[in-house]
């Protein structure tokens, strides 16, 4: 068990034929994705490596029966390449572009809402999605990390992700899935999103959850942890040295004022009954911890 | 981006929004032609991106030449919380019936806009807010949608301004929105909107933020960049392409990702030392991204010790130490290195560099060792 994607998965890459597209494409293939096809108007008819590549996402989808898609081209295509997926019925489309103005992000997640309401966007702006063992999509190293759960990941920073998987695969701890929000301001996939998914999957026991400064995301799934959780969560929040008005490297981590602190996302998250380290490395043990008590 | 005051009121006025007639001067003499052509009286408003500009003497009345000689002379120059003003923009004086607030941003957690609206304007916005907030009209905005018309003035009616500025309001904030919007702007505020005498209502600051990932398809940014940044050592960063926030501690940090840059700031400030900057160099640390990293931290001062926090993932280990050694090869760097090396073949990259290491540059294994022994080696220098 896992949560959104699993070894049946069938990806397409838009944007496959770019320098990042094909190493990702080949690197997630390399791991044993389905990876079934990619989509370059120039290039439709050839291939990458023995991955046809399609006109469209309609054909893509149509030949391949694929369900997901990575997005990897440039910010000034991502809005056009989103809808195209989402019109052409893709469950999943994992945005890894990272810089995308955040308007076409608030534009294109609200008519994905409206008009696709069956089509997930994750990200954009992050490393993708990894289910061990079985599907990777994106960025995310995987080989180090340990199949069979009991724990599942979602993390707001790509790096932070990499080293909660590392920090676990140290301790001998697997994991199900570990899923990258990503660090812009209107994510597609939220941590509540996440922590439902997790919750409803019986082989994930306990869940990690990096968040960082910015926004209200933390607290909300602060108040959806207390309410409909009954699994344990262990969290890290990045930013207490952040000053206020600075945008920290994501375009999202940034405290408004007095809004959107470190301190006050840890002090919602403590109340709701989360576990909350003090840095990455103290959360990997205090998982540790939990995992030894289930 | 934050925008200046008069760069805000450029912006706006090619959206049609009215402002006052008036120019920016960095000079004595700038400043009374820019009056003699706004007309007397005019007000002299120092440029600088802080609050409290008033209370700091920073925005002048003057009815003549000679007193805008004046107070152009005592404002240039002056120090506002730390910001140094070197322009002031000199405009018309309005004549003010009311004062309202109108603002565009967007709500993150209705992943929607936002647009806020008050009566009670001239005062900041978060005291409105704690003190009286009935006294905000909100509308919320899909952005799919936009704002229509009969949607403005029906939230224009909600928030109780004065019936003759209902229609001049109306007319303001489409345009307004057409500047958040077609602007790529993250936060478009008009403090204060103004309603005057003669029924106009206009608008009498600009406070302007662009989303700097929109500036692919606005080539006329390019005007604004660099002007807001007060930090030398962040001009220096963003001129070499680097993430950077100056902090004001004593160890430098360089990290790859935000999150673990911020993480690194966090866990040196956790042992008790101060976190000099936070600087992400992102995915795949080459040996000139890293050079330049160095380069930034170098020339900060106040700088007694480094810490380079890096998490190889799909760029290997071994590549990442060769790339510190190639850009330490490259740098002459005066503080003390501390380096912590984790991921995809941590052991190969930890092998190389210890063949360099020394009193100067020194490997840690994990986050916390490292940041401790980072703090110490910037306190024990003198």
């Amino acid at each position: 068990m896992s949560i959104l994607v699993n070894a049946e998965t069938k990806v397409i890459v838009q944007g496959i034929t770019g320098g990042q597209g094909k190493f990702y494409a080949l690197r997630n293939r390399a791991y044993g994705t389905k990876v079934v096809g990619g989509v370059s108007p120039k290039k439709a008819g050839t291939d990458v490596e023995g991955i046809p590549v399609f006109a469209s996402v309609a054909d893509a989808v149509k030949e391949t029966g694929a369900t997901a898609t990575m997005v990897i081209v440039p910010a000034a295509g991502a809005a056009g390449a989103v809808l195209e997926a989402a019109e052409a019925g893709l469950a999943l489309i994992v945005v890894v572009t990272e810089g995308i103005p955040v308007h076409d992000e608030a534009r294109f997640y609200n008519q994905l809402q409206r008009d696709f309401p069956s089509s997930r966007i994750l990200g954009p702006n992050c490393p993708g999605l990894l289910t061990v063992g079985e599907c990777n999509i994106g960025f995310i190293p995987a080989e180090v990390a340990k199949p069979g759960g009991p724990v599942g990941i979602v993390s707001r920073s790509g790096t932070l992700t990499y080293q909660a998987l590392n920090e676990l695969a140290q301790k001998g701890i697997g994991v199900t899935t570990c899923v990258g929000i990503g660090g812009d301001p209107v994510p597609g996939t939220s941590f509540i999103d996440c922590l439902s998914l997790f919750e409803d999957d019986a082989e994930t026991k306990a869940v990690i959850m990096f968040g960082e400064i910015g926004g209200s995301a933390e607290e909300e799934a602060a108040d959806f942890i207390r309410s409909k959780m009954s699994k344990p969560v262990v969290s890290y929040i990045a930013g207490v040295t952040a000053p206020p008005g600075k945008k920290m490297g994501h375009a999202g981590a940034i405290v408004s004022g007095s809004k959107g602190t470190a301190q006050a996302k840890m002090e919602a998250l403590e109340a709701a009954g989360v576990r909350v380290a003090t840095n990455p490395t103290a959360a990997g043990e205090l998982m540790a911890d939990v995992v030894r008590g289930l | 981006m934050d925008l200046f005051e008069y760069q805000g009121k450029q912006l706006f006025a090619r959206y049609g929004i009215p402002v006052s007639a008036g120019d920016v001067a960095s000079t004595v003499d700038e400043a009374v032609r820019a009056a003699d052509a706004a007309g007397y009286p005019v007000v002299v408003k120092a440029q600088v991106q802080v609050g409290g500009r008033g209370k700091a003497g920073g925005i002048k009345l003057a009815v003549s030449a000679d007193e805008v000689r004046t107070h152009a002379a005592a404002i240039l120059g002056m120090d506002i919380k730390g910001h140094v003003v070197h322009r002031v923009w000199v405009e018309h004086a309005s004549d003010i019936s009311e004062e309202y607030y109108a603002s565009f941003t967007l709500d993150r957690s209705a992943k929607k806009y936002l647009g806020m609206l008050s009566a009670q304007g001239g005062v900041e916005i978060e005291t409105v807010a704690e003190e009286n907030p009935d006294a905000i009209a909100r509308i919320t905005i899909d952005p799919v949608d936009g704002l229509r018309e009969d949607a403005c003035r029906a939230w224009v009616a909600q928030a109780k301004l004065s019936p003759a500025a209902t229609d001049g309001a109306v007319d303001i904030l489409l345009k307004l929105y057409h500047a958040y919007v077609d602007g790529d702007a993250d936060l478009v505020e008009i403090n204060p909107l103004i309603l005057t005498p003669e029924g106009k209502v206009h608008a009498l600051d600009a406070k302007v933020s662009l989303d700097e990932n929109a500036r692919f398809r606005h080539p006329e940014w390019d005007e604004f960049v660099g002007l807001e940044k007060t930090d030398a050592r962040e001009l220096e960063a963003s001129e070499k392409g680097l993430q950077y926030v100056g902090l004001d501690g004593t160890v430098g940090v360089i990290a790859n990702g935000a999150g673990l840059a911020m993480a690194t700031c966090d866990i040196v400030h956790e042992v008790g030392g101060r976190p000099a900057n936070f600087l992400d160099i992102g995915g795949g640390a080459s040996a000139q991204v890293m050079a330049n990293a160095l380069e930034v931290i170098n020339n900060d001062p106040a700088v007694r010790a480094i810490f380079i926090n890096i998490f190889g993932g799909i760029t290997k280990g071994e590549e990442v130490a060769n790339g510190i050694v190639q850009a330490l090869e490259q740098v002459s760097i005066a503080s003390p290195i501390v380096i912590r090396l984790d991921g995809t073949n941590a052991e190969e990259g930890r092998a190389i560099l210890s063949k360099y290491e020394s009193d100067r540059l020194v490997s840690r294994p994990t986050m916390v060792e490292a940041a401790r022994t980072a703090v110490e080696m910037a306190e024990a220098r003198p």
